[in-house]
């Protein structure tokens, strides 16, 4: 037990006074709008004047609307292939990084040096490099005898635009983590598997990847919830399109609240967002839980 | 894999990362006529700063800059205040309600700011902060992100250290000023870096707060130069480095503090 007397009511007081100013902008910037988002959600209203309060016609809308079914299924083709590539990437330039190699922390300050970049550049460059008519992808391609890509007109080449400049600026931060539980692992346990003779793709199959289980779990969970809200790489680099191709649910609520003006449909479009946000962290955090059992 | 096939490995990568970033540079510097010639070349032939004075003398670049930096560095500074004080209370203090208000504000890091746009900008209309820096200062002032990073390594503060200060009769304000403030340099570099970092690049709450030209940020005014110029990727290439290298720099030279900053979030 604590030797030191303490003062409940007197610590309460100061921890609410230490914590004031943060809740105070969270309040007031985010719960407060949390809260007006529903009650929009329920309007009809283009944002000048007071709007119509249509019930739940905004969500009877959503469940017939295409375009918005399309940018759901967008959302996620995209939150899988971006997450699994950019943390395999990770894993294997952090394993690459983390053994014997000339002029490692050269290597490792170039690989994070996107994180640097903002997401507006990153996607203007990824216009340049894929321009389909004077590009410099294209001509590498056809450089080398390969055929040119229209990766601007057509929807698939589009959607693999979005995902290839998503992972050129994040795979820097898998690895880093990646790399940070690599540290981790003591070498003896390498050198016992290596005396029972597992060669080195056993050793990593068995050895390193367990091992690297919180960096990975930490990790799906930051990669979910980013590629969940991609927002600056798609409207600036496909602007959603060709054809609605590349369109998320992020560009669509956009497009619909500050574009079209529809603003109670936005509202609602952001409700399924908060809906879908909500059911993932239930989800991690009893996958957490059982995980924090099971150790 | 051999030592020599493990630097071709890394090579490749380092080549996939760096290449675009090169050609930015390439295109900044190249002439408009040598850019739609089109064919494939390493360096401008002719290198030239037409784009840089173009695209400074037609649009307020410098405005823009200021404006990317006066509004970074006060929600630094804030981010930083508010985060640090909240990490202390939730490492360091008993109340009531503690885990639930913790709770809630890891749960804004997975909330997309297209949820409360529509409202957010009501609200800020409402409060008279639209056509001003506030607009997005403070929405973006309140980090969770890091307020967990400031908790995480508040923890790592001894609790013997504190309560000694408390029984020499110091309060919790002293305590946090004297005590944990001096031990909490790092940590204070790597919130402030963090959280410049994340304002000067951010882009998708600017783009719906700042509709008056004059107060753009750069990733802003990237987009409209880009709205303006179309195809003009000497023009826009040359802006981009505007606002990508002073960031780059930082990076580099502070790159123990994002590194610290990210690997410790990490750690569960």
């Amino acid at each position: 037990m604590r030797e030191v007397p303490r003062r409940p009511r007197g610590e309460s007081l100061a921890a609410y006074g230490f914590i004031a100013p943060n809740y105070a902008l969270l309040g007031v910037f985010v719960l407060v709008p949390l809260v007006g988002a529903f009650v929009v959600s329920l309007q009809r209203t283009d944002g000048f004047g007071d709007g119509e309060f249509v019930g739940a016609a905004n969500y009877a809308r959503l469940v017939t609307d295409p375009v918005f079914w399309r940018a759901l299924a967008t959302t996620a083709g995209f939150t899988v292939v971006v997450t699994a590539a950019s943390m395999a990437l990770g894993l294997a330039t952090a394993v690459l990084l983390n053994s014997v190699l000339p002029a490692r922390g050269l290597f490792r300050s170039v690989l994070i040096l996107p994180m640097a970049v903002s997401g507006v550049a990153t996607a203007l460059i990824g216009v340049l490099v894929f321009d389909q008519n004077n590009g410099i992808l294209d001509k590498l391609l056809g450089a080398v005898g390969l055929p040119e890509v229209n990766w601007q007109s057509e929807p698939v080449p589009a959607f693999a635009t979005i995902v290839l400049v998503t992972i050129w600026w994040r795979t820097g931060f898998n690895m880093l983590i990646y790399l940070a539980g690599l540290q981790g692992i003591g070498p003896d346990l390498h050198e016992a598997a290596r005396l029972d003779g597992a060669n080195s793709w056993q050793r990593f199959r068995n050895v390193t990847v367990p091992l690297l289980g919180p960096s990975s779990y930490f990790l799906v969970v930051l990669n979910v919830i980013y590629s969940f809200q991609v927002f600056d790489i798609v409207f600036v680099l496909t602007g959603g399109g060709p054809q609605g191709a590349t369109n998320v649910l992020v560009t669509y609520a956009y497009d619909t609240g500050f574009v079209t003006r529809d603003q109670g449909y936005a509202a609602a479009i952001g409700m399924v967002l908060l809906l879908l946000a909500v059911v993932f962290a239930v989800v991690q955090w009893r996958a957490s839980r059982t995980r924090d059992l099971v150790e | 894999m051999s030592r020599v096939l493990r630097t071709g490995a890394a090579l490749l990568a380092a080549l996939v990362i760096i290449a675009p970033l090169y050609w930015m540079v390439v295109v900044a510097f190249s002439s408009r006529r040598e850019l739609l010639g089109g064919d494939l070349r390493v360096w401008p032939r002719q290198f030239t700063l037409e784009n840089v004075e173009r695209v400074f003398s037609s649009f307020p670049v410098v405005a823009w800059f200021g404006n990317s930096l006066a509004i970074s560095l006060v929600v630094a500074l804030l981010s930083v205040t508010t985060s640090l004080l909240a990490g202390y209370a939730f490492a360091h203090l008993r109340f009531r309600g503690s885990d639930a208000l913790f709770f809630i504000a890891l749960g804004t890091l997975v909330l997309p700011i297209q949820v409360i746009m529509v409202s957010l900008f009501r609200l800020v209309t409402g409060l008279g902060l639209y056509g001003t820096y506030w607009a997005v200062i403070l929405p973006t002032a309140a980090s969770a992100f890091g307020l967990f990073l400031a908790r995480q390594f508040l923890l790592g503060i001894p609790r013997e250290l504190i309560e000694a200060a408390r029984l020499d009769g110091a309060g919790h304000l002293r305590v946090f000023r004297s005590v944990v403030l001096p031990l909490s340099k790092p940590l204070i570099a790597v919130l402030f870096f963090m959280s410049l970092l994340q304002s000067w690049n951010d882009f998708a709450w600017p783009l719906i707060a700042l509709r008056d030209n004059a107060l753009y940020t750069l990733p802003i005014g990237l987009l409209y130069l880009q709205g303006q110029f179309g195809s003009d990727y000497g023009a826009t290439m040359a802006f981009a480095l505007v606002n990508v290298l002073p960031m780059v720099v930082v990076f580099l030279v502070f790159q123990r503090y994002f590194v610290a900053g990210l690997t410790r979030s990490g750690i569960r």
